[in-house]
Parts: structure tokens; sequence; C-alpha cells
């Protein structure tokens, strides 16, 4: 027994926190510790504080790094929440470290501002709506958050609507607030969604996967039927195609795609737009 | 937590389905879904998959005192439970109507059908005999909790086997498990219920529905029956008007499910005795497939692939490189060429649809070959038609495309570097070729 807490000590006492770079794309778990870039030089295998003066200023540009989901900071280092692969993004415009983040598999969804979601209204209560978005709470929705709505002009939203609208307020402590607008006031595709249509839920992943840039299952949905489709960050993605049956196939080709090889998924697409 | 609300277009639209006789998941009408079953290491414990919908049974045994009023007969106890994992709105506190509905339904089908011989569990009249418990757990709530959990229940209490006892005179001798084999049941028969949603005040009726199609139905039809077809027992939940003739209907209807099901359950069990008796792996971890994704099933590849990368490396570094092969296209007319024998064209019904493509392309061709024409002399002579006809001077065999739409201008700088021009897309790229040699 003591040999075995002697070991186990051992092995704490020598554990190095590791270079986030050598970890990207590979799976980190909770509880891990993650270095920077610029402070990979400092805890090398020389010890604190020995470093061979460089004749240049140094390759990274010391800029702020941005840390993304999934990620803390801790002092100086990244401590890691979430299990899942750490990914990182490459600053745009030269400014700043890049974003780290860790990609983990979800379904239940916690409200963060800005994000736009499909909700579905449960209450009217004098100036506000009642919409459910999944999270632990239901957010509020003033009926003046539609575009071209005033005291006078009411928008026409029924119990049991859908609502496509984004948080202006999403934290732990108060209830989420939504709205249909953005800042200058125009609508941008947010309100209510049409009558007819299916609502189905999907994993987080898989809704930042279909709203990646360049997503290739979006294009070819696109080319088998013409549809109309939405996508809310909340897990909730509305169908809407010209027959019911072509509804339904979209709906579970979408649902499918999360386990699907992209060869598996070409075989589909090519049997569907066959028959 | 609390339900998720189900929105006006849901309902809309899962009722336009129903009508036009679509489900979510393309079963017709009268189909279940998938049923598997995987027992456990103890006998009675069963896991039950009708679809996602997952019900854990598992059946226990306990010498007590019977009731007055039944000395001798044993004793059963049924008891069906909502997990908190199965759904977000299954609480503590909160699944009051739900549990105890179901719960009497399971009893009414379960103990009032007789299906469990219970004199047979009778050890000394008055003093002592058998209590059988049956515990049912929903581990997932996707629809039609009642069918999955009868099922569970009549396939963990055939699983069963209580430990021996024997009688001899005032002495009760109650067998271990290493002394004597455990003792099965006595079941008469196997009561199974089969669930009817009804649509629109009766008009549309589903089997086996779904949890989203269970938030829009008018009402349950649950009818428990055995393959001898005989009705256990029959409830009509939800308050919708029912005719006679739908209620017979479903009856037949369910007479064949139930065939179906206590098919599927014999052979169950038949494989899991098998397994058991021939020493082999038996357990819920075996029934656990590995490398399994969760919704949509990988299959195993029946080759063995294991090696496969090395063996190929070998192949291809020992291997020739392939032998180079430039096809000899033939040019008929302009717009159309041939390569290779092929056979007679077939297709009737194009020949418009193909004329019009080859008007469109023969616009293109012209600049194209007027831009040729001028570069004839600059050309290298291509030499006879038999030969092979090599364009570039480069290894490659890949052919750089270029947008049709491009200037004519860049066309010619690079019909002058003798690399290929895009044809129109529905034409074959060869036929570039021949048209150079034609000049």
């Amino acid at each position: 027994m003591a040999e075995a807490a002697a070991v186990v000590a051992e092995s704490l006492a020598g554990y190095r926190a590791r270079a986030a770079r050598a970890v990207l794309e590979q799976v980190v778990l909770p509880g891990e510790e993650l270095l920077l870039p610029e402070q990979e030089d400092g805890e090398g295998p020389g010890g604190a504080g020995e470093r061979p003066l460089r004749l240049n200023a140094g390759a990274r540009s010391r800029g702020r790094v941005v840390c993304g989901p999934g990620l803390r900071r801790c002092g100086d280092r990244l401590l890691v929440t979430k299990c899942g692969r750490l990914r990182h993004k490459e600053p745009g415009s030269g400014s700043g470290g890049g974003v780290y983040w860790v990609d983990s598999q979800q379904k239940r969804y916690v409200p963060v501002k800005g994000d736009h979601v499909i909700g579905i209204v449960t209450a009217k209560s004098g100036d506000i709506f009642k919409v459910d978005v999944g999270g632990s709470e239901p957010a509020s929705l003033s009926y003046l958050a539609f575009e071209g709505a005033t005291k006078r002009n009411r928008p026409n939203v029924q119990v049991g609507d859908l609502i496509y609208g984004q948080f202006v307020v999403a934290n732990k402590d108060m209830e989420p607030e939504m709205v249909c607008i953005d800042s200058c006031g125009r609508a941008c595709g947010m309100g209510v969604i049409g009558q007819d249509g299916l609502l189905f839920k999907v994993t987080l992943g898989l809704i930042r996967r279909l709203l990646a840039p360049d997503c290739e299952i979006l294009q070819e949905v696109g080319k088998l039927y013409p549809l109309e489709i939405v996508f809310g960050m909340n897990g909730r993605i509305w169908v809407k195609a010209k027959t019911i049956q072509q509804t339904l196939i979209l709906a579970n080709i979408l649902e499918a795609c999360e386990h699907m090889t992209a060869d598996q998924r070409k075989q589909i697409f090519s049997r569907l737009a066959e028959s | 937590m609390k339900e998720t609300p189900l929105s006006n277009c849901e309902r809309r639209f899962l009722l336009r389905a129903i009508e036009e006789k679509k489900r979510l998941d393309g079963r017709q009408t009268y189909d279940y879904r998938n049923i598997k079953i995987s027992f456990g290491t103890d006998y009675g414990c069963c896991i039950v998959e009708l679809g996602k919908t997952r019900v854990l049974g598992q059946v226990s045994c306990e010498l007590v005192s019977p009731k007055l009023n039944r000395a001798t007969e044993g004793i059963l106890f049924f008891n069906l439970e909502l997990s908190q994992m199965a759904a977000p709105a299954f609480e503590p506190g909160r699944q009051s109507d739900l549990l105890v509905k179901l719960n009497r339904l399971l009893e009414r089908c379960l103990r009032n059908s007789k299906c469990i011989d219970t004199e047979s569990l009778c050890v000394v009249a008055g003093e002592k005999v058998w209590q059988i418990r049956v515990d049912l757990h929903l581990l997932n709530h996707d629809g039609n909790i009642i069918d999955a959990a009868s099922i569970a229940a009549i396939v963990a209490l055939c699983h069963f086997r209580r430990p021996d006892v024997s009688v001899q005179g005032d002495e009760v001798t109650l067998y271990t498990l290493e002394e004597r084999d455990p003792v099965p049941l006595s079941i008469h028969h196997m009561p199974i219920c089969v669930s009817f949603a009804f649509f629109q005040q009766g008009t549309y009726l589903l089997v086996d529905p779904n949890e989203r199609e269970e938030r829009v139905m008018d009402g349950l039809l649950v009818i428990a029956m055995n393959k001898h077809r005989e009705i256990c027992t029959i409830q009509s939940s939800g308050g919708i008007m029912l005719l006679k003739d739908q209620v017979l209907r479903c009856s037949k209807i369910a007479g064949v499910k139930v065939a179906e099901i206590t098919e599927l359950i014999q052979k169950a069990l038949e494989n899991d005795q098998k397994v058991r008796k021939e020493g082999g792996k038996f357990g819920f971890a075996e029934s656990i497939a590995n490398q399994r994704i969760t919704t949509f099933r990988m299959e195993k590849a029946p080759v063995d692939t294991s090696d496969v990368e090395e063996k190929a490396e070998e192949i291809i570094s020992e291997a020739e490189p392939p032998s180079e092969v430039v096809s000899k296209p033939v040019l008929w007319t302009p717009g159309t060429a041939q390569i290779g024998e092929g056979i007679e064209n077939s297709w009737g019904d194009l020949e418009d649809s193909e004329k019009e493509d080859e008007n469109e392309g023969g616009s293109d061709e012209a600049i194209i070959l007027d831009s040729i024409k001028m570069d004839t002399g600059e050309v290298s002579n291509i030499g006879s038609q038999d030969a092979p006809i090599v364009l570039s001077d480069s290894e490659e065999e890949e052919m750089i495309i270029l947008e049709p739409d491009k200037n004519p201008k860049k066309i010619r700088t690079q019909t002058i570097s003798a690399t290929q021009v895009k044809a129109p897309s529905k034409k074959p790229v060869k036929k570039r070729k021949k048209k150079r040699a034609a000049n």
C-alpha cells in the first residue's frame, strides 16, 4: 500500500502541463492543464529560467489568445473543463494569438449570448412571450422586439408558434432574453417561422458542422429537392419541402448524417437522386 | 424539468403525415419497431428494446406467509417505475397519473389473466408460499411504454428460475443453487399488450405509436392477448368513440402481432438457454455489440482487413507502373465523337434532347475551332490518324480543364502550349484531340 501511494505521489509530482500546440486535434479530458505557446520555452527540460538568448524577438506575437468553450483560464494556463478534441483557429487579421476551444458532443443546450435559436412560444403574458429554447428556463421575448412592431401594431404570434431569434442576455444568473431584430431594427430572417414544415432535434455538434462555411452536406441536400431550412444553435432544425414525403426524407437524412461517413452519405444521396 | 412543448407546426405536420399514411420513421401503419431482447447473467433479468424505448425487467422470489383468504396460492407483485433517465419530464414527484395507469394496466394484464400458476407456488399450505416480485424500470421513453413493459415482464418471468423445494412430512428443505438446479415457474400462456393510437376522432389508427405520435393522438386502445387468440385485457383511454368493427379489426391485428412477438420471445429464450448450456458467455455485456454507434449501427465488415495495408504496400512497390492507354476517338460529325466500339444507341426518347445539346455545343466549338485554325502554323505536326496522339510533352495524363466562358485569347495561348481546352460540359473532352488531327 505504501509503495502504491508513493508511486502515485511521484507520478502526480512529475506531471507536466502539456503544450496546447502538441495536443491539437487530440482528445483532452477535464482537469488537464495546457500551456500556451509563449510559456513552453520556460518549462523545457532545462528547468526554470535557463533560456538561450534569442536574436530575433520571438517568432510568435504575444497577442491575446481567446479561450473558447470547454476551456477556462487558470493562472497563466488553460484548464480543460469538457472532454473532447482540442481545436485551434489562427487569427484572421493577425491580431491576437487565435482561438482555442474544445469540440465536445452534447445534446443539452445552454443559452449563450448572440446565438441564433429556434424557440417554441409557451405563454403570452402581458407584454412578453415566454419561449422555450431547450435550456433550463424559458426565455422572454418582448412583443416590441419584432421588425415594425409598435404598441398599436402587435406581431401575430400565438402559443405554440416557432420563433427564430437571438439572445441578448444569456448568463447563468438571469433568465435569458431574446429578440427577433438586430441592432439596427431589421429582421434579418428572424421572427415567426412559417406554419408548415417539421421541427426535429439533433445534437449540437451536428448543427455546428452543418453551419460551417463549406458544408458539403448542405450543398448536397440543396441539390436534392428545393427546400427551406432553419438551423437553431440549440439543436433544433426546421425543414420544409414541397411534399410531406420529401420533408420526411430530408429530416431523416439530416439526423443520420451525424453518424455516416462521407462515402455512405454520397451513396444515399445518389440513390435518392435516382429515384 | 418541464416537458418540451409541442409546437403547432409539428402537430399539424404529424397529423397531415398520418392522413397520408406516412410515419416519421418510415414504418407502415401496422408495423412494430424492432424488438430486441437481451438477458443478464442472473435468471430473471432481461432488457427489452422496442425501437428506442428500453425497459429492464427483474424477477425475484422470497418465501413468505400467504394471504389469509388465499392460503394455498403464491403471491405475485408487479411494479413499474419510470426512471428519471427515461425522459426529462419524469421527476420523482411528477409522474403519478401515467405511472398509476401503467401499473394498473400491467397488473390486470398479468395477474387477472392467470398466466402464472399460483397454486404451484405453494410450499406449505397456510404457512409458506413463494412471493414472486417483478420489477420493471423504464430506461428510455420513446413511446409505447406499455407494450415494452408487458413484453419485459413476461420474458423475465419465463426466464426466471426459483430455488427447488422439497417437503417430506413436516420437513421443508430449501435447496441452494449449488445443491439442485433451480426450477422454472409454471406459466400457462404469455399475454402481450398491443397498443393502437387513434387520430382525428378515430378515423386513423397506428400500431405502436412513437413518442411524438403519442403526443398528438386522440385516444389509445390497448389489447392484451396471447397467442391462442384469447383477449386478456382491453382498455380504451382518451375518451374517443370507437365503433364495433374498429375494435374487432384491432383485435385481429393484435392477434397477428402477438403471434409474431411470441415467436420472437421463444427464440430469444431458446438461444439464451442454449448458450448457457454450452457454457458460452452470456449476459448484457455480450449482447452489446462492440464499436457501436448508438443511433445507427455500424455493421462489422465481414472481411479481415487488419494487414491489408502492409500487403498493399508490398504489392504496390513491386508492381510496374500501369501502361498508358491513349484513346483514339473517331469524329463523326461536329459534336459527335466515338471512343471504342460500343453498341447501338437504344435511347430512342433522348434523341431529341441530345440533338439540342449538340446544337448548343456547336457554337462554342466554332469559336475554339477558329482559334485553332489561326494557330495551325505553330502547332507541331501531329502525325497520321493511326499513331497515338500525344498532346503534351509532360509526363502526366491529367488534362487541364478551363472554364468555357473565359476569354478566347486565353484559349489561344493555351492551345499554343498544346494543352487541352475544355469543351462544354456535356461532351467528352477527348473530342479536342480529334479536332486537331482533322486539321
